[in-house]
C-alpha cells in the first residue's frame, strides 16, 4: 500500500483521542494503535477513560468511552494535553470531547451516526455539523458504517457483528494517516480470533477498508510521521500500572524466596491486579477472591502468619473496610502489603476516575496509634518498582505497608525499559528457625537495627507462639496490660517506622537547582509536574521539582531539600493533603494547586499555574 | 516409611499462660477436652494452628502450646482460610463463639463452609455475649431479657446447624461442654474429615446465661431431651428408647416408638449426599429446648478449597514450567531501542 500523491509531514509528537459509545470498541482501537506505535519505537503515554457503567444507554454522553494516546519522537511523560486529533464515533462522543480538541485540530466523524435521533440524544438542538461550532477544526466526515457494511458484504455475518467492526475502519484510517503499518494489528486479530477465522478475516477487511479510504479519498491529502524516539537503549515493553504493580509483587516474592499470596475482592480499578496475578500460578502465586474486602485482608494476614509475601489489594472504599485488619497486622507486626488503587471519593464516588484523595487515609485511617509506611507509584512502569519497594519494607521491618496507586497510573500505559532481573536486590526476611535465647523463643525480641521482630512460621518445631491484637509484652509477646509496656510498645512501633527514613532513596531535585521555587509532588502527578517544570525551564523560568515515592516516612533529606527553596508549590489531585503534611512536618508556607474533577492535570495547566504563582 | 505417631501428655499442649475465664465457665471443660484429644491426635504441635476472633472463647489460642492467632471480631474463618491455603500441611482450628461466628462474622463462616476450606471450626454457643457483659446474641431465644433487651429480645434466633447445612458445609456436628466423650468423638471425626468441619458446642456461661442448656444436662431431663445421632443406628431416645425419629414426606418427626413400625425409624446416615434429612433433623429443635439432636449431622466428601488451589498451581507449573521473571516481563511483547 502506498500514500502516492499525498504529502507526508514529519511531526515530533501527536495526541490522538478516540471516543465513542462504550460498546464501540474505542479502548481496543486505542490499545492497538498504541502497541503498533510502541513497536515502531515511539515514546508514548496513554489515558483511557470509561464510564463506571458497563453499557450506559447507547448514544448518550454518559455512555461515552475514550482513549487518548500521545506518541512522540522524544521522551514524554504524559498522555498529552489537548488532543490534536479527535475521532468521534457518534454525536455524544463529539459533544463530550470537542471542547478539548486543540485549535485547528483534526476531527474525524463517523457521519453515519449523525442521525437526528442520535443528535438529539447527545443533547444537541441542531446538528453540530451545521451550527458552525465545528468551525476552526479540520473536519473529516467518514461513512464508517456504510464502509463497513459494504466491505463485509461477502461475509456471512449477522448485521450486528458487521457493525461491530466499524472500529477497525477507524483504526485503519488512523493507521494510514499516521503511516503505521497494519501487520502488527493483523497478527493480533488472527491470534485473537484464531478459532473464528471468518471473524478474523472480516475484521482485517474492515481495517484495510479504513486504510484504503485514506489513500483514495482526496480530502485526506496529508499524512504524518512521528519518528522513533531517542529513548535510552534497551528492551522495552508497553506496560500499564496494574500489570506493572502485579509483576513487581511477583518479582519481590521471587527475590525474597517466598511465595506470593494475593487476597482481594473485585473492585474498580484494582480488579485487574487480581486478574493478572491469577494468570501466574506457575510462580506459586495464590490468588484468593474473598467473600468481601475484610476477608481478603484477613486471609492475607493468615497467609503472612504462615510465611507468604502477603498482599491485599483494593480501591478507596475497600481500604476503609480493611482498616481494622491492617491494625491487626500492625499490632501483630506481620508483613503485609496493602494496595490501594485510588479513585474519586468519598463513598462510591467516581469509580473510574483518578484522584489522590486517600493519602491522609493511608497515613491515619486506623484506630489507635498506628503508624505504617506508605509508598506511592508515580507512573505505570514505576508501579513495578513501587510494589517491589513496598514488599521490601514490609518484609524487612515486619510491618504492613500501604502502596498507593491511582486510576491514572493503573490504567495508563507507557514504554518500560526492562530491568535486568538479576540486578534486582534480593529481599531480606526475618524468618527464624531456631530459638533466639537460651531459655526459649521470644517472638518479640527485636532486631537491633531494624527493630523487626522474628518471623516464626507454623511448622517450625520449638517456636510455637501465639500472637494477636491485644497489646503484647516486649520480648515474650505475651498479652500485657502493663502501663509502661504499652507506652514502650506504642513508641517502639512509631520508632520502627520512622527509622525507615534512613533506608530509602533520598529525595532528588529535578530541574533548575538554583531556582527559588520547588514543585513538590507524589504519585501519579509525576509526569505532569516534570513536563511542566521542563517547559518552564526551557522558557527560562527558574523552577525545580521533587517527587515523593515514600510518604511515610519522608526521606531523611527532605528538610534539606525543602530548605533550599523560598517557595514550595504542591500540586495534587485532592484538596491539599500532602500540602497539610508538608506544612506541618517542615513548617513551610507551601502553596497547593488542587483539582478533584476526576481528570489528571495536563502539563500545560500545571505550567500555567506554577508560572502564575512564581510571578506573584 | 511409616509415620511415627506423635503422642503428648495433656500438659505438653498447655501454654505457660494462666487461663483467665470466669470460674465455672464451660470453656474450661472444652479446653481440657481439646487438649486431651490433641495430645493423642497424632499431629505434632508445631503443625497445629489455632485461630480465633474476639469473645471469651477467642482467648483459647493463648492457652494452647501450638501456633496461634487471636485475630479480630468475626474474621477467624477468613484468617484461617489464609493459613490453610498457604500451608496445606497444617492442622488449622478455629475457635469462635455465637456472636463472633454468627453475627459479626456470619459472612466469613458461610463462605469458609461453602468453599470447604480445610479448617475445623469449633463454635462455643452460650447464647449470650459474655465478654461485653451480657447482651443477647444471635442464638438467644426470643423474649430473652438482657442488658440490651430489658423488655425481651424481639429477634428470631439462628439455628446454627441449619445455617451450616444450608451453607453447603460438608461436616456438621453438635456437642455440649459437659459431655467430654461426645466432644472427643466429634473432634476425632472432624480431624479426619477432609474439608471444613463445623462443630457447635453448647457452652454454659455461668455468669450471664447460667443453665441455658439445663434441659440437656440436668439428670432429670437429659435423657428425655438428648437425641443422640449415631451413624448407622436407629434414632431412638428417651427413657428406654420410647421416643423415635421418623422421616415422613422428607420431614423429621418425633413419635412414640410404640406407634410406629420399627422399619420406619430413621437410621442415621451421616454420608447422605442430599442435605435435606440432615437439615430436617436440625429443625427438630430451635435451641436447646425439648428434644435436641446431638452428634454428627452430616459428613460428606467434597474436594477441598485448599487442595484444589494447589492442584491448579501444580497444573500451571506442569504446563508452563516454573515461572521465570525474565519471561514474565517480556510476555506482552517487546521492542529494542539501540
Amino acid at each position: 500500500m502506498s500514500t502516492e500523491n499525498k504529502t507526508v509531514e514529519s511531526i515530533p509528537a501527536i495526541t490522538i483521542r478516540f471516543a465513542g459509545d462504550s460498546g464501540d470498541g474505542m479502548q481496543l482501537v486505542g490499545t492497538r494503535f498504541t502497541d503498533t506505535s510502541a513497536v515502531f519505537g515511539n515514546d508514548l503515554a496513554t489515558l483511557p477513560a470509561f464510564p463506571a457503567e458497563i453499557r450506559a444507554p447507547q448514544g448518550t454522553i454518559a455512555g461515552v468511552s475514550s482513549f487518548q494516546v500521545q506518541i512522540a519522537d522524544f521522551d514524554i511523560l504524559t498522555p498529552g494535553d489537548n488532543p490534536d486529533v479527535l475521532v468521534a464515533m457518534n454525536p455524544a462522543a463529539l459533544k463530550a470531547h470537542l471542547h478539548d480538541l486543540a485549535p485547528n485540530g483534526m476531527l474525524i466523524l463517523n457521519e453515519d451516526a449523525f442521525e437526528e435521533k442520535n443528535i438529539t440524544k447527545a443533547g444537541y438542538k441542531v446538528d453540530p455539523r451545521e451550527s458552525g461550532e465545528l468551525d476552526g477544526y479540520r473536519v473529516f466526515q467518514v461513512p464508517m458504517e456504510k464502509l463497513t457494511k459494504e466491505a463485509l458484504e461477502e461475509f456471512d455475518l449477522p448485521g450486528r457483528a458487521v457493525l461491530r467492526s466499524k472500529n477497525m475502519v477507524a483504526l485503519g484510517l488512523i493507521s494510514w494517516t499516521f503511516n503505521r503499518p497494519l501487520e502488527d494489528t493483523e497478527n493480533w486479530i488472527n491470534d485473537k480470533f484464531s478459532k473464528l477465522p471468518e471473524i478474523a478475516k472480516a475484521n482485517i477487511k474492515a481495517l484495510k477498508t479504513g486504510y484504503n479510504f485514506g489513500i483514495t479519498v482526496e480530502a485526506f491529502h496529508h499524512t504524518y510521521v512521528v519518528e522513533k524516539a531517542a529513548l535510552p537503549a534497551g528492551e522495552y515493553t508497553n506496560i500499564n500500572g496494574n500489570i506493572g504493580l502485579s509483576w513487581g509483587l511477583i518479582a519481590a516474592a521471587k527475590k525474597a524466596n517466598l511465595d506470593l499470596f494475593y487476597g482481594s475482592y473485585p473492585i474498580t480499578p484494582a480488579s485487574d491486579i487480581l486478574h493478572e496475578l491469577s494468570k501466574h500460578k506457575n510462580f506459586n502465586v495464590i490468588t484468593f477472591q474473598a467473600e468481601d474486602e475484610i476477608a481478603a485482608a484477613a486471609a492475607s494476614v493468615g497467609a503472612s502468619f504462615t510465611g507468604k509475601l502477603a498482599v491485599t489489594g483494593t480501591s478507596g472504599p475497600g481500604l476503609a473496610l480493611k482498616s481494622e485488619t491492617i491494625s491487626l497486622a500492625l499490632s501483630a507486626e506481620l508483613p503485609l502489603v496493602i494496595v490501594n488503587v485510588q479513585r474519586g471519593g468519598p463513598s462510591t464516588g467516581l469509580p473510574t476516575k483518578p484522584e489522590q484523595s486517600d493519602l491522609m487515609f493511608a497515613l491515619y485511617g486506623r484506630h489507635g496509634e498506628s503508624p505504617l509506611p506508605v509508598v506511592a507509584a508515580k507512573s505505570p512502569s514505576h508501579a513495578f518498582y513501587a510494589a517491589y519497594e513496598a514488599s521490601r519494607i514490609a518484609l524487612k521491618y515486619m510491618t504492613p505497608v500501604i502502596l498507593l496507586s491511582d486510576n491514572y497510573v493503573a490504567t495508563g500505559s507507557e514504554p518500560w525499559n526492562l530491568p535486568n532481573t538479576e540486578e534486582l536486590n534480593e529481599l531480606e526476611t526475618n524468618i527464624i528457625t531456631k530459638l533466639n535465647t537460651e531459655d526459649g523463643f521470644l517472638p518479640f525480641l527485636r532486631n537491633v537495627d531494624t527493630f523487626a521482630r522474628p518471623w516464626a512460621l507454623p511448622g517450625t518445631p520449638g517456636l510455637e507462639y501465639r500472637v494477636g491484637g491485644l497489646e503484647k509484652e516486649e520480648g515474650t509477646g505475651n498479652v500485657s496490660y502493663d502501663a509502661a509496656n504499652h507506652q514502650y510498645m506504642t513508641d517502639m512501633r512509631a520508632w520502627k517506622v520512622s527509622n525507615i527514613a534512613n533506608d530509602i532513596d533520598k529525595l532528588e531535585i529535578h530541574g533548575d537547582e538554583s531556582a527559588d521555587t520547588l514543585v513538590l509532588g507524589w504519585g501519579s502527578t509525576y509526569g505532569g509536574i516534570t513536563q511542566a517544570v521542563n517547559r518552564l525551564n526551557e522558557k527560562g523560568v527558574k523552577v525545580a521539582s521533587a517527587h515523593f515515592v515514600h510518604l511515610n516516612p519522608f526521606p531523611d533529606n527532605t528538610l534539606e531539600v525543602i530548605s533550599k527553596f523560598k517557595k514550595v508549590i504542591i500540586p495534587e489531585l485532592n484538596t491539599g493533603q500532602l500540602l497539610k503534611l508538608v506544612r506541618e512536618a517542615f513548617l513551610v508556607d507551601a502553596r497547593g494547586i488542587n483539582k478533584v474533577s476526576g481528570e489528571p492535570f495536563t502539563a500545560q495547566e500545571l505550567t500555567d499555574k506554577i508560572e502564575a504563582i512564581i510571578n506573584e | 516409611m511409616s509415620k511415627i505417631p506423635v503422642t503428648y501428655k495433656r500438659t505438653d499442649l498447655q501454654s505457660d499462660q494462666e487461663v483467665k475465664w470466669c470460674p465455672g465457665c464451660g470453656d474450661y471443660t472444652i479446653l481440657a477436652s481439646v487438649q486431651n484429644f490433641m495430645a493423642e491426635m497424632g499431629i505434632s504441635k508445631e503443625k497445629i494452628v489455632f485461630v480465633s476472633g474476639i469473645g471469651c472463647a477467642a482467648r483459647f489460642p493463648y492457652y494452647m502450646n501450638t501456633y496461634g492467632v487471636h485475630s479480630i471480631h468475626g474474621r477467624a474463618p477468613a484468617v484461617a482460610t489464609g493459613v490453610s491455603v498457604s500451608n496445606p500441611d497444617l492442622s488449622v482450628w478455629v475457635v469462635s463463639g455465637d456472636g463472633d461466628a454468627l453475627s459479626i462474622g456470619g459472612n466469613h463462616l458461610i463462605h469458609a463452609l461453602r468453599k470447604n476450606v480445610n479448617i475445623k471450626i469449633l463454635m462455643f454457643n452460650n447464647q449470650i455475649y459474655g465478654l461485653t457483659k451480657g447482651q443477647y446474641s444471635p442464638t438467644s431465644e426470643e423474649g430473652k431479657k438482657t442488658k440490651s433487651s430489658p423488655f425481651g429480645s424481639v429477634e428470631m434466633p439462628l439455628n446454627p446447624m441449619s445455617l451450616a447445612i444450608g451453607a453447603e458445609a460438608t461436616f456438621v456436628a453438635r456437642s455440649i461442654d459437659m459431655d467430654r466423650d461426645l466432644t472427643a468423638g466429634i473432634l476425632e471425626e472432624a480431624k479426619n474429615h477432609k474439608g471444613s468441619a463445623f462443630v457447635e458446642i453448647y457452652q454454659n456461661c455461668n455468669v450471664f446465661n447460667d443453665k441455658a442448656f439445663e434441659q440437656l444436662t440436668n439428670k432429670e431431663t437429659k435423657v428425655a431431651n438428648r437425641i443422640n445421632l449415631v451413624h448407622g443406628e436407629k434414632t431412638v431416645f428417651g427413657e428406654d428408647g420410647h421416643k423415635a425419629v421418623v422421616i415422613r414426606n422428607g420431614i423429621a418427626q418425633i413419635v412414640d416408638t410404640k406407634d410406629v413400625d420399627e422399619s420406619e425409624i430413621y437410621v442415621h446416615n451421616i454420608h447422605e449426599e442430599n442435605p435435606s434429612i440432615a437439615f430436617s433433623l436440625s429443625r427438630l429443635s430451635h435451641g436447646p429446648y425439648g428434644p435436641t439432636p446431638l452428634g454428627v449431622f452430616r459428613k460428606v466428601q467434597r474436594d477441598t478449597f485448599t487442595e484444589e488451589v494447589h492442584d491448579q498451581i501444580d497444573v500451571a507449573k506442569e504446563q508452563k514450567g516454573e515461572g521465570e521473571l525474565d519471561k514474565l516481563i517480556r510476555s506482552l511483547g517487546t521492542w529494542e531501542v539501540s
